[in-house]
């Protein structure tokens, strides 16, 4: 068992999934609570299985633990492992999924399917941060995209479809020159083992390229083939647009996963491929990526702020806050890339709960317009106290998880560029004004709209749901260490190669 | 001992919070307030036995990353002891303020609790506070400093429903968080400069800092004096201080109890404990100082002519307060930070008192806030009347000239004035000048409010705040439009301010103004070798010279590397760093000081604290001669001749209206940031993301707008299953070919 464990943790859900489109018959009452339950229980499960992999992870150790080969189709392997980077992923997927079919408790159609693609869906999550093999990476990676396509074009609102395919096309584009670039290093290295191409000096000579020089050689280009498809997964500005719709059509547990595991793939996939295979092509590429990223947080707060819709500007607020990532991994030193993951596992749980806040909202009174509330507090005081937690949480209040991060990454990044640290330290003075204008809005005021007098506060299901999520958001504020003791050694040995990587001319570039 | 200071008001919060529906909110009220007094006892007894010795106590790791360590831990030294002291005895005497202040408030409806909901708030905004001075990390430091900031926004905007509190509590959060960005960027400036965040590693490395170049953003900078520039700015945005003081009047929106704890007697003043705390790296940032001590002048001087003409009663006071903080930072900008300290202690407690008094006005007066519809209130609420004299006598600053028998405020407001003399011409006149305008704009305050004649039926203000107030008299329903005095647990807090306002000045002017010998034993630093120092060679690099002189037998490593550019060094002793003055600052300073009485010194005026002591005679009655203008001027507006204030404005319109609206900062801020970020966030929505990203993505690109629309138009669900087969289709079939591809190499 205990080599086959991530196996077990991966392909649970799958067989759970496989049980109910099999086995379960019927569409009563009965059908439905029995595929909740299941699909809930399976989740809980594969979090409880997970844990051993948690408690039995030896963080000093920085190579890949827990690893499994064998043989597959078509001379393929299977290769799955788990290494302080990936790790934490891996809990943080399964940790929100049982809340995240908790938070679907009230969908009454088609509820086996949805149950079904919520199953699937994780295990294609928990594939793409334990593949070590490259061929089994991109199938993970891409076909998560049809469970959540399937979840926002079958469940979502009404502009689903056009949402669902936005969705598709950006991340599917970007993944077809992934795929190209797979196949040149394939080509290149021989194999298809990460392990094997971590270890591999891919060429950086400066070779020119119809007429362009292109610094740092195969590198780059590798590098600008893998960017196009994380960029979009994360997502980077300018290719953000797809997810504020994305968000806003997809049901209220697909937000949820959406934004607090989908979106962390991108970020994973620059540290598990970007940063140690191509060190020169990031290198090269690196004040490209810290200036969008310092843009991305300046323009998506800004536009946050000009939003009407809930879903929308939590959405924006995300793209926002996976600035902080992008610029925490490219500043490459300890500060910054630890601050990196710490920011994804927290929004994860912050960006998470916020959806979840206008999911509450949303099934009251069907509509996400913010203008539609207005003194909410006056008769859902618990509901209240957790938005404004999660609002706080949001804004990066110090002693709660989302200030660690985004104060690493710009401690990271003020080491590399002070500019770039410089506007980026104005989002916490944007994010405190959308953030809180928000709240205002919504929350307080005097209640005057008629359809809100009879609105009601959680009930126990919903408080259920909040309570871990604001455990997880304090603990981790309060006591960083718990993150920062499993992925330290890993990340330091990931900024030493990174650096080491350098060619001392481009150890210049990465100065300014 | 301090680790029960600092958990007590969490704990208190969080009992009364969640469990006020447990245990009653009457009970959540008692615990709060109970463990808010067992906090400030504590405190005076660490403070009166304090022996000057830094300690620290480490409670747990925090965030590590690398090099970067912190940690939660308490550093106690003099400064902390005053804060804690100053914090928590305020705080004690609001929560109990706050028992009668709170009792009725018809911002409520019948039956809504909120009195529990409000003394958590309090009992959480002192435990940020407490954390923020006891920090010993400015990480640690940040987190306090931030959660009062939280405090502060879920109080202002306690009256949730009221649409101005809401505003002017997200102004306070927003524009502090502009001086946060600064704070923040010192932080991350010093860790890159010295490889820790910890105060012992940065105080250490801060002479190397003097010397070295820091690149940030557009130029070349000395390191520690953008250091002190950056995390200035954070200081700025808690205390109020000129270009980020916007918020603070607004605050006034939230309940007066909170005004006095948070808005005037400690949070405000978090930004002088900064500096202060800081002061091991400003001494070597001379021009960060000289910053400091300009902007704290101006922002005495602006808000001071701004509160000669506001009515509300709070706003004046609040100006004040903005005006006195302005007096703190120009005594720790000339590097004087003893006295800044002091004036922060005298004024916690003569301004929490100004608060409190205006409160019991406002709570007899039915929640009349507008002085115009004042008057003659002296004889119906007369302890009021007598507590708000005794602040009034403080602050404008009333004793003995020469001597050291006065009000608090008259001992540590002149010894800034004194002190800024020796550093700062500049700031000095505009302080004498500020404390002209306080003297005018306190005593006008008192003369509207409980002198002359009544003017509150006059005016015909509807009084329909019936409700509230009665707790002491029953629900009597006659004389509700008469004035009452408040109940006995709002007058008592005022009773034990009125006494800190009348005497810890003369008590404790020695330790902070006193001798230098006094003053350096009670903040732990080491004595400086004064003849020796003074009869040096002043030919020597300014540098090299003051290092040398602070050198003792435990920091003899530093002197090693003083002429090597002071690559390590060991933090100094004590709570606070005050180094003699160069020798060029030596040469400015003596002609600034009286020659006759220099010549007779005991101490040479090498320090800034000895150098203040000799300043010329008229320099030291400066302050009390405008306060007498200012009272004269305020007799004369408003005893002598009332019709005067008017026909003055009337004459000089322009000028009113200038100072009336708060010199256009406000509407100054809408134009040039509030409207255009709203304005660009919605250009960019609309412009940027649809139509350029969006339009050429989708459209340009990839034509695919038109097929997707069809597509949307069309498609039923059961076709979505169509094309998820095809997308499972097509990545079968990428990875066959490139399986097949690859084992054809």
């Amino acid at each position: 068992m205990e080599n086959q464990l991530l196996s077990i943790i991966t392909f649970l859900p799958l067989v759970a999934a496989l049980i109910l489109a099999l086995f379960m018959r019927g569409d009563d009452a009965a059908a439905r609570q029995g595929a909740k339950w299941l699909a809930l229980f399976t989740t809980s499960a594969t979090f409880v299985i997970s844990l051993f992999v948690l408690f039995r992870f030896d963080p000093s150790n920085t190579g890949f633990q827990f690893v499994e080969e064998r043989q597959w189709i078509l001379g393929l392997s299977y290769k799955m492992g788990v290494d302080g980077i990936s790790i934490l992923f891996v809990m943080l997927t399964t940790f929100l999924m049982p809340l995240t079919i908790g938070a679907c408790w009230g969908v009454e159609t088609r509820v086996k399917e949805y149950m079904i693609a919520f199953l699937v869906l994780e295990t294609l999550m928990l594939g793409v941060f334990m593949a070590l093999d490259l061929v089994l990476f991109y199938l993970f990676f891409e076909a998560g995209l049809i469970p959540m396509f399937l979840i926002i074009g079958i469940w979502g609102g009404k502009d689903r479809i056009y949402a669902a395919f936005k969705f598709f096309l950006y991340t599917f584009l970007g993944s077809v020159l992934m795929l190209v670039a797979m196949i040149a290093m394939y080509l290149e290295a021989g194999t298809t083992d990460i392990v094997k191409l971590l270890a591999h000096d891919f060429g950086h000579e400066t070779f020119s390229l119809l007429g362009f020089q292109v610094v740092g050689g195969l590198q780059t280009m590798l590098f600008l083939a893998f960017f196009a498809s994380f960029a979009v997964k994360m997502p980077m500005w300018p290719v953000h647009t797809w997810l504020p719709d994305a968000h806003v059509q997809a049901p209220t547990a697909g937000s949820v996963v959406l934004a607090a595991i989908l979106l962390k793939m991108g970020g994973y996939g620059f540290l598990r491929f970007s940063i140690p295979m191509f060190p020169v092509g990031s290198d090269v590429m690196a004040p490209l990526v810290l200036w969008l990223s310092a843009i991305a947080i300046v323009y998506t707060s800004l536009v946050a702020l000009a939003q009407t819709d809930m879903k929308k500007l939590i959405a924006y607020s995300s793209v926002a806050h996976m600035g902080y990532v992008t610029m925490g991994i490219f500043a490459a030193n300890q500060q910054g890339v630890d601050g990196a993951i710490f920011q994804m596992i927290s929004h994860g749980f912050i960006s998470g709960a916020l959806f979840l806040c206008v999911g509450v909202i949303y099934d009251r009174m069907h509509t996400r317009e913010i203008d539609a509330y207005g003194g909410l507090v006056n008769r859902m005081p618990a509901y209240a106290l957790v938005f404004m937690f999660f609002t706080l949480a949001n804004v990066g209040l110090p002693g709660t998880s989302g200030f660690v991060g985004e104060f690493l990454t710009l401690m990271g990044i003020f080491q590399v560029n002070t500019w770039v640290a410089a506007v980026a330290a104005t989002g916490v003075i944007l994010s405190a004004a959308y953030a809180l204008w928000l709240y205002r809005r919504v929350v307080f005021g005097d209640l005057i709209k008629e359809a809100l007098k009879s609105i009601t506060d959680m009930d126990r299901r919903e408080k259920a749901i909040f309570a871990p999520l604001i455990a997880m958001t304090l603990i981790l504020g309060v006591y960083p260490s718990l993150v920062t003791d499993i992925i330290g050694p890993s990340v330091s040995a990931l900024v030493t190669d990174y650096h080491a990587a350098l060619p001392a001319d481009g150890a210049e570039l990465a100065m300014h | 001992m301090a680790t029960i200071i600092l958990f007590a008001p969490l704990i208190g919060a969080i009992l009364c919070g969640f469990g006020w529906r447990l245990i009653g909110e009457r009970a959540g009220q008692v615990i709060t307030t109970a463990l808010v007094f067992l906090a400030a006892a504590l405190s005076w007894w660490i403070f009166l036995t304090f022996d000057g010795t830094t300690q620290q106590i480490v409670l747990m790791r925090w965030i590590e990353s690398g090099t970067m360590g912190s940690e939660w831990a308490i550093r106690l030294d003099r400064l902390t002891a005053i804060m804690l002291v100053v914090v928590n005895s305020v705080s004690a005497l609001v929560h109990l303020y706050s028992f009668g202040y709170m009792a009725h408030d018809d911002n409520w409806r019948e039956g809504e609790h909120y009195k529990a909901r409000f003394f958590a708030y309090l009992s959480f905004f002192t435990f940020s506070m407490l954390m923020l001075v006891t920090s010993d990390n400015l990480v640690q430091m940040f987190f306090g400093w931030e959660g009062v900031g939280v405090a502060s926004y879920l109080l202002i905007g306690f009256y949730y429903r009221k649409a101005s509190a809401n505003a002017a509590a997200m102004k306070a959060f927003i524009v502090n968080r502009v001086g946060d960005f600064g704070f923040a960027l010192g932080i991350f400036a010093l860790f890159y400069l010295t490889d820790s965040i910890r105060f012992d590693d940065v105080f250490a490395a801060a002479p190397a800092l003097a010397e070295t170049n820091l690149t940030f953003l557009w130029g070349e900078w000395n390191a520690a004096n953008l250091v002190g520039v950056l995390l200035f700015i954070g200081a700025m945005g808690k205390s109020a201080q000129l270009f980020l003081h916007t918020w603070l009047p607004d605050a006034m929106e939230g309940p007066t109890p909170v005004s006095a704890l948070i808005h005037a007697a400690t949070m405000v003043t978090a930004g002088v404990f900064l500096v202060c705390r800081m002061s091991p790296l400003y001494e070597y940032a001379p021009q960060a100082l000289a910053f400091i001590t300009v902007l704290g002048a101006c922002t005495a001087f602006v808000a001071a002519t701004i509160g000669l003409v506001q009515n509300d009663i709070k706003r004046v006071i609040a100006y004040s307060t903005m005006s006195q903080l302005g007096y703190m930072f120009v005594a720790a900008g000339v590097g004087v930070y003893p006295v800044a300290m002091f004036h922060l202690f005298t004024h916690a407690f003569f301004k929490a008192m100004l608060f409190l008094g205006a409160g019991s006005v406002i709570h007899a007066t039915h929640h009349e806030q507008d002085m115009r519809n004042y008057g003659g209130l002296r004889k119906q609420i007369p302890l009021t009347f007598w507590a708000m004299l005794i602040g009034t006598l403080a602050i404008t600053g009333v004793g003995i000239p020469l001597t050291h028998y006065g009000f608090a405020g008259f001992l540590s407001k002149d010894a800034v004035i004194e002190s800024a003399w020796v550093g700062s011409g500049f700031a000095f006149w505009l302080l004498v000048v500020a404390a002209c305008f306080t003297s005018f704009y306190s005593w006008r305050l008192m003369f509207m409010t409980f002198f002359g004649e009544s003017r509150a039926h006059g005016a015909g203000h509807g009084h329909g705040h019936d409700a509230h107030g009665h707790d002491a008299h029953g629900h009597d329903d006659h004389g509700h439009h008469e004035p009452h005095e408040s109940p006995m647990v709002m007058l008592i807090p005022l009773g034990v301010l009125a006494l800190g306002a009348v005497f810890s000045g003369m008590i404790w002017y020695n330790v902070f103004f006193g001798e230098e010998t006094a003053v350096r034993d009670w903040f732990g630093m080491e004595a400086v070798a004064h003849g020796e120092a003074h009869g040096a060679d002043h030919g020597a690099v300014a540098a090299v010279n003051t290092e040398g002189e602070t050198v003792t037998a435990e920091a003899a490593p530093a002197e090693g590397h003083a002429a090597e550019g002071h690559a390590t060094g060991v933090a100094p002793k004590g709570a606070l760093l005050m180094l003699p003055f160069t020798p060029e600052e030596q040469a400015v300073v003596d002609t600034r000081l009286d020659a006759e009485k220099a010549a007779k010194a005991e101490h040479a005026p090498t320090t800034i604290i000895n150098a203040a002591h000799l300043v010329p005679t008229w320099v030291k009655v400066a302050p009390f001669i405008a306060m007498l203008i200012g009272f004269a001027v305020a007799w004369l507006f408003y005893i002598k001749d009332p019709s005067l204030p008017r026909r003055l404005a009337q004459q000089q319109r322009p000028l009113y209206l200038f100072l009336l609206n708060k010199w256009y900062f406000d509407e100054l801020y809408d134009v040039i940031f509030v409207r255009p970020a709203r304005w660009l966030g919605g250009f960019l929505w609309k412009r940027g993301d649809g139509a350029v990203i969006d339009g050429s993505i989708n459209g340009v690109a990839l034509g695919i707008i038109p097929m997707l629309t069809r597509l949307a138009g069309r498609a039923q669900s059961g076709y979505l299953f169509h094309y998820a087969f095809a997308m499972v289709l097509g990545i079968v079939l990428l990875v066959t070919w490139m399986t097949l591809f690859g084992g054809a190499k």
